[in-house]
């Protein structure tokens, strides 16, 4: 089997960020995301998605190493100080490295 | 007369709450629910206007925008006082300047049980003072500053669920008039206080979870938060006597300026003012105020209306 490495960026945040996230990964160019929904809990207390400013969202974009790094820093720089988020990379393998770039 | 129906779901949501019960409703159920009720108070507020439109509105809205610039001012003068940080207080504010569609649900509710008139544009005035509050709650806090993103906010602003609920259901009804729309009448009859029970039942399981944080806050914030809704209670009723409004007017427009917003508000804050800390809002118009004004400050909002009349005001 062939595979290709890429890096998989996962976001966990504040609902009330969702419109502006998508609009910020259009802008930076990834070529594809997986919205859920959460639940859990952190430094900022329990976040049980049962009202609606306590929604919480998982963003996944899959794309090259340069890209999700680009994205990640764009991320802590602008919404860190003052929303609950955390994101992180990881390695993962793909099968069709020309959707991920 | 025995104690009100809808009123104790409300006060078994909150029990349930306090005991930690497993007891929940699905999130889907409650949006559902609070779509209907918008919708139904739209719908009967449009067909009654079909039927007593009159030129004074015109007037009596330009009042009711006034009081929903003049509320937050008032607002964030007691928070400063309260040594509450600029931020916060504006953020507060705004909660506290704009209205709270589900205590007017209630407050229909309370004086359709007691056959207490009320001028049928009421859910108008609910769309009408939603908004400006949140404009002056974001100048408070940043200024006339330019990185604000206007037209981001104007849409979450103008076109929120409730805006448009109200004013979609108020515009319908209103074309439709009284025999067309016999049909969709459960709306706003028969099922209206089934669906406001309910409705009462998961807001008393939310307000009991927001319980929770006062303690962090402390008495500043229970004092704000049961202030500030008596202090607005006064002057929508003030406003209400030099409009003219019937006693059931009355009593609403004070309900309506004693609530604060706990859905449209605090979602374009989250956007607008990142800053401020959202439960500090939160924990106030939820856990303190909304209960309080469906416990208590109805019936008493109402006899400050008897009274002021008495008074020949």
């Amino acid at each position: 089997m062939n595979v290709h490495t890429r890096t998989l960026l996962t976001v966990i945040c504040e609902a009330a960020l969702e419109n502006k996230l998508v609009a910020d990964l259009q802008r930076l160019g990834a070529p594809g995301w997986t919205l859920s929904d959460a639940r859990g809990r952190g430094s900022r207390g329990v976040r049980s998605a049962e009202w609606n400013t306590e929604g919480n969202i998982r963003l996944e974009v899959i794309c090259a190493r340069e890209l999700a790094e680009r994205i990640a820093l764009h991320l802590q720089e602008r919404y860190y100080a003052n929303y609950a988020m955390v994101c992180y990379l990881a390695q993962v393998e793909v099968l069709r490295a020309e959707k991920f770039q | 007369m025995g104690f009100d129906p809808v009123v104790m779901f409300f006060v078994f949501g909150l029990l349930a709450g306090l005991l930690r019960s497993e007891l929940k409703l699905p999130p889907a159920l409650y949006e559902t629910l609070s779509i209907v009720l918008l919708l139904a108070n739209g719908l009967h507020g449009g067909v009654e206007l079909a039927e007593q439109a009159s030129p004074a509105l015109l007037g009596q809205s330009a009042l009711v925008l006034l009081l929903g610039l003049t509320l937050p001012l008032l607002a964030f003068a007691l928070l400063r006082s309260l040594r509450f940080d600029r931020v916060n207080a504006a953020a507060m504010a705004a909660h506290y300047g704009s209205v709270s569609a589900g205590t007017f649900a209630v407050v229909v509710a309370y004086l359709g049980a007691r056959q207490v008139f009320f001028e049928s544009y009421m859910p108008l005035f609910v769309a009408i003072l939603e908004i400006p509050a949140i404009l002056v709650g974001i100048v408070l806090a940043k200024g006339v500053s330019r990185d604000t993103q206007w037209k981001e906010l104007g849409r979450e602003i103008f076109l929120g669920k409730s805006i448009m609920l109200l004013l979609g259901g108020l515009i319908i009804g209103l074309l439709a008039g009284k025999d067309a729309i016999k049909p969709l009448e459960p709306f706003y009859t028969s099922m209206f206080k089934p669906v406001l029970a309910l409705f009462l039942l998961e807001m008393g399981l939310i307000a009991s979870s927001q319980l929770g944080t006062l303690k962090r806050y402390g008495v500043r914030l229970a004092i704000f938060a049961l202030l500030m809704p008596l202090l607005g209670a006064l002057i929508g009723a003030l406003l209400a006597r030099l409009m003219g409004l019937s006693l059931g007017g009355t009593a609403m427009l004070a309900t309506l300026a004693a609530s604060a917003s706990y859905i449209a508000v605090p979602a374009a804050m989250r956007l607008a003012v990142p800053e401020a800390n959202p439960s500090l809002s939160l924990t106030a118009s939820l856990g303190i105020t909304f209960p309080f004004n469906i416990l208590v400050g109805i019936p008493l909002y109402l006899s400050l209306a008897e009274t002021l009349i008495a008074m020949g005001l």
